[in-house]
Order: C-alpha cells, then sequence, then structure tokens
C-alpha cells in the first residue's frame, strides 16, 4: 500500500515536472528506495510534521517518509480554548493530505515498535521495516506512571490527564459540563519540566471563564508540584480581574505536592496524608518523560529524555539520530509547539547540509507562547534563543512576558494574536 | 503558488535524475543562514510569511523597510506588542540577513 502512494506520488511529481520519459529508466521506486538512502520521520506532531515538510523543502530530492499512528491529529495547543467553551474539537484536527498530496512526503499511519540501530531499521506494529539513513524522531511525552500512587493508565479513563489532546480531553471537558454549580474542580501539575509550562494555568483560566458563565458558585483549586510558575504575575492578576476568587493556587510547600491518589472517591492526598482534597471533577497532570520509543531504543539520559547536541538536535547516543520536540534536552527552549516547529526545522537543515557535507549553521530562532486569560485576555512569553558553547541559551536582554501594566485593549490585542498565532503554525506544520 | 508548481518541478527533475544515476548538489545552497533563520518567523507570520490569520503578512517585504521596522522595534521607537521582545535579540547582521531572505521571496 505503501508503494502504491508513493508510485502515484512519483508520477505526478513527474508530471509537473515535464520529465515523464526519465521514468522508463528509473526502474521501479519501491526497489530504489530499499537500498537508497531515505530519511525516516517518526511522529506526526508538531515536531515531525514539520520536520518531514521542511526537509522536502530544503532538498525535494530527499525520500521522506512520516511515520504516524492517528490520522487526524488533534493539537494540544488550543484544546484548553475547547476546554472553555471557545472552540469545537474539529478545529483542532489536523490531517496529512497536504504534505502527502502537495509536499510528496510518504505517510504512513501505523507506529514504529522497535528501532534497530545497529541496522538501521525501523520496525512497524503492521509488520514492515523500514531502512534509514537518517532518523528524526518526534515521539513527544510519556507519563510517568510510577511517580504517583494511585494514578496509572488503568484511572486516566476517569481521572483524565487530558496532556495529549484528543479522547482525553473530549473526557475532561463532559466532566465538566456534568459537574452541579457549585462543585470543586482540582488540577494537580507537575513539576518541572513538562510539556507547556503555562498550559495548566491557561486551561485554569478557561475552565474558570466557562464555570463563570455557566455555574458561577464552582471552585478550581491548582495543586503544584513547585513553588513559581511562568507568566505567574499576569495570570494572577488576570485571574483577580476575571474571576475574582474563583481560582486557588497552592504552591508545593502548603500543600501542592501530591503524593496519592484515591480514583474511587476523587481524593489526593499531599503532606503526608495530612492534607486532602477532594474533587468533582479532578484532572491529573502526571510527570512526564521522552516519549516510550526513545526510551525504549536507550537515547534517554538519566533524566528520561533525550540528550542532543544542541546545534543539530543529533542525539548524543547515535549520530544517525536526531531528536526533536518535548522529548530533547534543549536547553533553555520551552517544551512547547513553537520550540518543537523550530527544532524540526534546525534538525532538516542539519541532515541536509550533512549529506552535502557541509556543516550545520549556528543560529538565533524564536519562541512565543500566547495564552488566554479569558476569551478577549491574551498575555505571551517571548524569548530568542541563540546557540553558542555547546547550548541554546536565551539571548540577554532580550525577551521576558507582556507588560503587567498593558491596557485592555493591549489584552485583547494578543488574544486575537493568540489566534493568528494558531492559523500561522499550524499551516507552517500540516499545510 | 507559482512558486510551488517551480519548487515541485525542481525537485521532479532531480529526482528522475537521481533515478538515471546522475546527482544533483545545488539544493543545499537553499538553506542559507537567512533563510533558515527567516523560517522562525513563519510560526507566527505564515510560512515565507504569508499570514493566513490576524497577525500580518512579511512576505516579500523590500529589504530596506524590513531592516528599518526592525530597529525601530528594537529600540522602542515602534510600539508593538511582542517584536520589541524579539528584535532586541538580533543583531544588525541577522537582521539583515533575514530582511534580504524575505526580499527575495516574489
Ligand atoms: C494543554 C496544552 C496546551 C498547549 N499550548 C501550547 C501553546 O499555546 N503553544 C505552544 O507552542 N505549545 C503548546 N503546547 C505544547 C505542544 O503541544 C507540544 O510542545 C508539542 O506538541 C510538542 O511536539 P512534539 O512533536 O514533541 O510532540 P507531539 O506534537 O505530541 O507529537 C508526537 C507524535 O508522535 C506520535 N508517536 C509517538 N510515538 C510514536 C511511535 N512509536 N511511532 C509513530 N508515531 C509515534 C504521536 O502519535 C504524536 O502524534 C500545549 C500543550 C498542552 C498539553
Amino acid at each position: 500500500m505503501t508503494t502504491q502512494i508513493s508510485r502515484r506520488h512519483f508520477l505526478r511529481a513527474l508530471g509537473a515536472g515535464g520529465a515523464a520519459t526519465a521514468l522508463a529508466a528509473c526502474g521501479t521506486l519501491s526497489d530504489s528506495r530499499k537500498t537508497k538512502g531515505q530519511v525516516v520521520v517518526v511522529g506526526g506532531g508538531s515536531g515531525g510534521a514539520t520536520a518531514a515538510k521542511y526537509l522536502k523543502r530544503f532538498d525535494p530530492n530527499l525520500d521522506v517518509v512520516l511515520i504516524e499512528p492517528i490520522p487526524r491529529h488533534y493539537t494540544c495547543y488550543g484544546s484548553n480554548w475547547y476546554l472553555g467553551g471557545l472552540t469545537r474539537m474539529d478545529r483542532l484536527a489536523q490531517t496529512f493530505t497536504v504534505l502527502r498530496d502537495t509536499h510528496g512526503i510518504q505517510v504512513i499511519h501505523d507506529t514504529v515498535t522497535a528501532i534497530d540501530r545497529d541496522n538501521h531499521k525501523v520496525h512497524l506494529a503492521g509488520g514492515d521495516r523500514l531502512s534509514y539513513q537518517k532518523l528524526v524522531l518526534s515521539p513527544g511525552i510519556d507519563f510517568r506512571y510510577d511517580a504517583v500512587a494511585g494514578y496509572g493508565p488503568e484511572v486516566a479513563e476517569t481521572i483524565p490527564h487530558a496532556w495529549k489532546a484528543g479522547p482525553q480531553t473530549q473526557t475532561l471537558r463532559r466532566q465538566l459540563e456534568a459537574m452541579p454549580d457549585g462543585g470543586v474542580f482540582v488540577m494537580v501539575v507537575p513539576g518541572n519540566p513538562f510539556r507547556c509550562p503555562p498550559g495548566p494555568y491557561e486551561r485554569a483560566s478557561l475552565v474558570a471563564h466557562y464555570f463563570k458563565q455557566h455555574k458561577p458558585r464552582s471552585k478550581i483549586i491548582i495543586l503544584d508540584n513547585k513553588e513559581t510558575f511562568s507568566k505567574q504575575g499576569l495570570f494572577m492578576d488576570g485571574w483577580q480581574q476575571l474571576y475574582g476568587n474563583m481560582i486557588e493556587w497552592v504552591p508545593s510547600s502548603q500543600g501542592g505536592q501530591v503524593e496519592e491518589v484515591d480514583a474511587a472517591t476523587r481524593t489526593v492526598y499531599a503532606d503526608g496524608g495530612l492534607t486532602r482534597f477532594q474533587a468533582d471533577v479532578l484532572n491529573f497532570i502526571p510527570p512526564q518523560e521522552a516519549g516510550r520509543i526513545a526510551v525504549e531504543s536507550g537515547l534517554t539520559g538519566a533524566t528520561g529524555w533525550c540528550p542532543v547536541n544542541q546545534l543539530t538536535f543529533e542525539s548524543a547516543m547515535d549520530p544517525d539520530i536526531f531528536i526533536i520536540g518535548d522529548a530533547s534536552i534543549a536547553g533553555q527552549m520551552p517544551k512547547s509547539g513553537h520550540s518543537a516547529n523550530t527544532q524540526g526545522k534546525v534538525a532538516a537543515a542539519a541532515i541536509v547540509r550533512t549529506m552535502a557535507g557541509m556543516e550545520m549553521l549556528a543560529l538565533s530562532t524564536v519562541n512565543t507562547c500566547y495564552s488566554l486569560v479569558g476569551p478577549e485576555y491574551g498575555i505571551s512569553i517571548a524569548a530568542v534563543y541563540r546557540y553558542s558553547d555547546g547550548e541554546i541559551t536565551g539571548v540577554p536582554g532580550s525577551g521576558g512576558v507582556s507588560p503587567a501594566d498593558a491596557s485592555l485593549h493591549f489584552r485583547r490585542q494578543e488574544a486575537r494574536y493568540a489566534q493568528g498565532w494558531y492559523d500561522s503554525i499550524t499551516a507552517d506544520i500540516w499545510g | 503558488m507559482r512558486h510551488h508548481l517551480l519548487r515541485l518541478s525542481g525537485g521532479a527533475l532531480t529526482l528522475a535524475l537521481a533515478g538515471l544515476g546522475l546527482s544533483q548538489t545545488a539544493t543545499a545552497d537553499v538553506v542559507s543562514r537567512g533563510a533558515l533563520m527567516a523560517t522562525t518567523c513563519y510560526a507566527c507570520h505564515g510560512t515565507d510569511g504569508r499570514s493566513s490569520g490576524t497577525i500580518p503578512s512579511i512576505y516579500g517585504y523590500p529589504t530596506e523597510i524590513m531592516v528599518a521596522q526592525m530597529l525601530a522595534f528594537r529600540d522602542g521607537t515602534r510600539p508593538s506588542t511582542v517584536m520589541d521582545r524579539h528584535a532586541t535579540g538580533y543583531t544588525d547582521e541577522e537582521i539583515r540577513l533575514i530582511a534580504e531572505h524575505f526580499s527575495t521571496l516574489r
């Protein structure tokens, strides 16, 4: 089946180039692909889909295969907007048609079950084996279910994490809808590092927006396994202005460090059992590590994340594997969709340049994370990152958060840009 | 769109050449420092600077105008929501390389 797709592409590409006569001399592509080098990209999320597209943009001659099990990728960004009732779930769905039909990437909907690093092959759940010359890995995160007693995959159906967008997000929304007015929504938030540092606080904000309209006597409690959080001053100001005292944030030193969950009663315990919170709806965001395939392939270090050369995103464990996105250790860059998008481009350029015998260039890149505190109230954190002396660090004197004393007009403008960012980045990745 | 077709036909041609056992070396030049740095702008301003949403397009901006705008963001003479926080992270040389790249997209 994969062969057919690629042949169709090949023919179309030749047709467009007016070079159809060359076809006869080529033999079959499926045969040549087995022997010829190709780049295989694992994961069609923010990092992987970008890498696949930009590999083709930088070198249309490359044979690029993208492996992603899920035909519709729901972006995590925007999933808090859905939870707050600002958008529909289908607006967050991204597909692979354009990558396949316009950019000439061979898309295979399957799961990589193993990476045979010695023989440069990936094994697919469907039984196929694919050779690679270079491999790009962007598997995102998996959860460390051993970290807190009582929370595991078996309870995730009733106590959703909703930290990978899709059915989990819908489960959480249904629970919020079913909750009576006056109920308590408890969020359990992990310590650093984790996917999307401002994400939990945007979620609390937009659930508060929903409660304010439909169940104004309800309460939100954030139990946080840290002492400070991203854009803290801006979030807390916005909460006060928009939602009064509806949101309560509990840092780790004051009972926020959850040690045990009783799923049956939706109760969480902190402080060695001294503090207890009972929730009507419980959102448990577990501590995280690199996606399982990276862990199982021996590409993670002691921290559970993947060490890479921060100039090229080449794995510290394997020069033919490039690891990008949340799974990688990328200096000071946060685990964000914007970072994953940038890293996909950097890895693509590094691969194309390496194959052409050229060294990789050191660059400056940006990250901007918008969050909505309310539908018309946006805030952002931005930074410029530069590679030097083996590490990616923020450029001193640049970046930072939105001004504390900004006007409501400014906040409205940033809320509009948050939507603009979504439209642009999703088109840049999957369009 | 025209740009796209040209790109595709270029790809088809090189694909065909590769099939014939000929090699092709020019493509790596595409990834110059300016071109690569410009890709970081695309996340907000759209691929090649063509935005489909609320953030302004910067596709095809003339070099000198973009350089002047970036310097104005950097020294605070042009107010902005976020561009001042970006512009302060770039050197004169980097701003020029990025601007030159955008001006070539026509
Ligand atoms: C609630 C929330 C809000 C967020 N908001 C923002 C925001 O506003 N801005 C922002 O920049 N970022 C945001 N993020 C973060 C952003 O979603 C992630 O940082 C980004 O998705 C990381 O990209 P990735 O490629 O590493 O992983 P993902 O996008 O998760 O992609 C990984 C892909 O790999 C696939 N995969 C995994 N294992 C295999 C395998 N073995 N074989 C084949 N495929 C596999 C998965 O199916 C998945 O599609 C948010 C995250 C959350 C949870």
